[in-house]
C-alpha cells in the first residue's frame, strides 16, 4: 500500500515552491533538489554530553539529500541524542554539524524533528490541521495571518500524507500510523529538507509499518534526507539506503549492503541479534 | 420579586463588584487554558498561597497601599517559584516537593506576621476575597492588568501554543521556549494577583483552572478552549456575584462554587467527553 501518490516533480522541497501549475515557481535555483543539486549533512567528530557524561563521542559521517539513513544501536547507544543534536536541541560539546556547509543552527526551518510518539500529549485539544498548521509558523512568524499560499501548503501536506478526510479530527482519534503521518505532514508544511525521526515504527501495526516505509521511501526519492532510529532488523534493507551503526560512538557508516552485516551488528550490539526479533 | 432581582444593580459598590468579577473572570478564564494545557494547576496553586506572605511583608515594609500589596505579592511568588527551582537543582529533591516546603513555610510566616501587624480583620479578605470592598481605583488596576495580560497572551499565542504542545519541536522551530515559559509564569502570577481581591489567595486557583478545564471537556478546538474559558470565567463570575447578593452569601466563595457547579454539570453531561457519554459508550 502506497499512501503518497504523485508527489509532484515540479515541487521544490527546499524552497517551498508549492505550485499546482506545471511551471516551477523557482525553476533553476542552484540548490533545488529538483534540479539535481545535493545538499550535504556532515557530522564531524561530534561529542555530546548529557549530565556531564559523554552520550556520544567521535561521531563522524556525511550523507546527502535523497538518502534514507537508519540509526541502529542498542538502547542508550545515543540514537535519540544524535537526532536531537542534529535538530539543534542539545548543545554540542565538541565537533560540529554542518548542513549545506554551514552550522545546522542556521537552518532550523529546513530541519524537522519528529518526536517519539510516546512523548506527545495526544489529548491536547488540537486537530490534525492545527498540528500541520504549526509547520507554517516559522514562515509566517508569530503574528502574520496565514496567506492563501500557506493554506495551500497545509492542504497539500495533509493530502500527501493521506489525511485529507481527517483534517478536523482531534489527534488522539487517529491510528498510530496516522498519528505518525500527522507529524510528517507538519514537516512537509514546514518545507523541511531533513527529516529526523525518533523510532517512527515503534508501536505501529503491520500495515501501518508498511505504509510508513513506503512514505519514507517516497520522501527520500523526492529529494529529502530522512534519518530515523530503527529497531526492527528485518526491515532495514527494505527501507534504508544507508546505515549508521552507533554505540556511543560511530561503529560504521555506509550503504546498507556494506555496513549492515553480521560483523557490523556484532560490533555494535556485542552479540548478534537473533534473526526475526526486534532488538530492544 | 423583580425588585429583588434588580436590587444589586442599584448599588454602586455592587455595580463595581459585577464589573470587576466580569473583568477578572475573563482574564483568569483565558489564562486558565494555559494552566490546564501545561498541567500545572498545583504549581500555580502553590504560587497563589505564596502571595499572602508577600502581602504581609509589603505591609510591614511599606504600609498598606495598592502598589505595595501588588509588588509584595508579585515578588513573593517569583521568589518562591524561583527558589523552588534553585532547591531542586541544588539537591536531589524534585521541584514539586521543594515548592511545597517553601510555600507552606512562607504561608505560615505570612499568617503570623499579618496577625502581628494588626490587620487581622483584613486577613479574611486576603484569604477569601472581598469583592464588595472594591474601590474605583481597584477596578482600574484590574482593567490594566487584564489588558496587559490578554495582550501578551494573545500576541504570543502561536509560540506559546507550540511550546505547550511540544516544547522540543517548538525549540527546533526557533521558539525561545525557556524565555516564554518564564514569561508565562510571570503573567500567570500577575493574573493571580488581580483575582486576589475577588476570591482571595486560597480560592484564586479555582478561578485560574476551572473555566478552561470545563471547556476542555466540551471541545477539541484550541481557540474554543481559550475564548470559551474566558467567556465562561467572566459570565459565571459576574453571575455568581449576583447570586451571592440574592442569597446573602460571600461573593468570593460563590464565584468558585458556581464555577465548580458548572464544571460538575459538564463533567456529567458533556456530549463529547461527559461521564454519561462514556458510560453509554462502555455499556455498548
Amino acid at each position: 500500500m502506497r499512501l503518497v501518490k504523485g508527489i509532484s516533480r515540479n515541487y521544490c522541497v527546499t524552497h517551498g515552491a508549492i505550485t499546482d501549475s506545471q511551471t516551477m515557481t523557482y525553476p533553476t535555483h542552484e540548490s533545488c533538489a529538483h534540479c539535481g543539486h545535493h545538499h550535504e549533512l556532515r557530522v564531524e567528530n561530534l561529542r555530546v554530553c548529557y549530565r556531564r557524561v559523554d552520550a556520544l563521542q567521535d561521531v563522524s559521517f556525511a550523507t546527502s539529500c535523497g538518502a534514507c539513513v537508519a540509526l541502529i544501536g542498542p538502547n542508550g547507544a545515543g540514537k535519540s541524542t544524535l537526532l536531537k543534536a542534529v535538530a539543534g536541541l542539545l548543545p554540542v560539546a565538541g565537533g560540529r554539524i554542518l548542513w549545506r556547509g554551514t552550522k545546522v543552527a542556521k537552518w532550523s526551518r529546513e530541519i524537522a524533528y519528529l518526536p517519539q510518539r510516546e512523548n506527545v500529549d495526544w489529548q491536547f485539544p488540537i486537530t490534525v490541521r492545527g498540528v500541520v498548521r504549526m509547520g507554517r509558523y516559522p514562515q509566517t512568524g508569530w503574528w502574520r495571518p496565514l496567506a492563501p499560499a500557506d493554506e495551500a501548503a497545509i492542504d497539500r501536506a495533509i493530502e500527501l500524507m493521506g489525511l485529507a478526510d481527517l483534517g478536523q479530527r482531534q489527534i488522539s482519534q487517529l491510528s498510530g500510523g496516522q498519528q505518525q503521518r500527522v507529524f510528517l505532514a507538519r514537516a512537509l508544511a514546514q518545507e523541511a529538507h531533513v527529516l529526523l525521526l525518533d523510532e517512527p515504527f515503534t508501536g505501529l501495526d503491520r500495515n501501518s509499518k508498511q505504509a510508513l516505509a513506503a512514505t519514507l521511501r517516497d520522501l527520500t526519492e523526492e529529494g529529502r534526507l530522512v534519518i530515523a532510529s530503527h529497531h526492527d532488523m528485518d526491515t532495514v534493507r527494505d527501507i534504508y539506503d544507508e546505515v549508521l551503526l552507533l554505540h556511543r560512538r560511530a561503529i560504521a557508516f555506509g550503504p546498507v549492503a556494506e555496513v549492515f552485516t553480521e560483523a557490523g551488528l556484532a560490533a555494535t550490539f556485542g552479540v548478534r541479534p537473533a534473526a526475526g526479533k526486534e532488538v530492544a | 420579586m423583580i425588585d429583588w432581582l434588580l436590587e444589586p444593580f442599584q448599588q454602586p459598590f455592587n455595580q463595581r463588584a459585577v464589573l470587576a468579577a466580569l473583568l477578572i473572570g475573563l482574564t483568569n478564564g483565558y489564562a486558565s487554558a494555559f494552566v490546564v494545557l501545561r498541567k500545572s494547576a498545583l504549581k500555580v496553586g502553590s504560587l497563589s498561597h505564596a502571595l499572602l506572605p508577600g502581602i504581609a511583608v509589603a505591609i510591614l515594609v511599606a504600609g498598606l497601599h495598592d502598589w505595595s500589596v501588588f509588588l509584595g505579592s508579585l515578588f513573593a511568588a517569583l521568589l518562591i517559584g524561583l527558589g523552588s527551582l534553585a532547591v531542586s537543582r541544588g539537591s536531589r529533591l524534585d521541584q514539586d516537593s521543594a515548592l511545597a516546603i517553601l510555600y507552606t513555610a512562607a504561608f505560615s510566616g505570612g499568617i503570623i506576621l499579618l496577625r502581628r501587624l494588626g490587620v487581622a480583620q483584613e486577613m479574611e479578605a486576603w484569604l477569601f476575597g472581598n469583592i464588595m470592598g472594591l474601590r474605583n481605583s481597584d477596578l482600574w488596576t484590574n482593567y490594566w492588568i487584564s489588558c496587559g495580560a490578554l495582550t501578551i497572551l494573545t500576541s504570543l499565542h502561536r509560540p506559546l501554543l507550540m511550546t505547550l504542545f511540544d516544547a522540543e519541536v517548538a525549540a527546533t522551530l526557533g521558539v525561545p521556549v525557556r524565555a516564554l515559559n518564564y514569561l508565562l509564569l510571570a503573567v500567570l502570577i500577575v493574573v493571580l494577583i488581580s483575582s486576589l481581591q475577588a476570591v482571595g489567595c486560597m480560592l484564586a486557583l479555582g478561578l485560574l483552572v476551572t473555566p478552561a478545564a470545563t471547556v476542555y471537556l466540551l471541545t477539541d478546538s484550541t481557540n474554543a478552549l481559550f475564548w470559551g474559558g474566558s467567556l465562561l470565567g467572566g459570565l459565571t463570575s459576574a453571575f455568581a456575584v449576583l447570586v451571592g447578593w440574592w442569597l446573602n452569601i460571600e461573593q468570593g466563595p460563590a464565584i468558585v462554587l458556581v464555577l465548580g457547579a458548572v464544571f460538575l454539570m459538564v463533567f456529567l453531561f458533556s456530549p463529547k467527553y461527559g461521564l454519561l457519554r462514556r458510560a453509554r459508550g462502555l455499556s455498548r
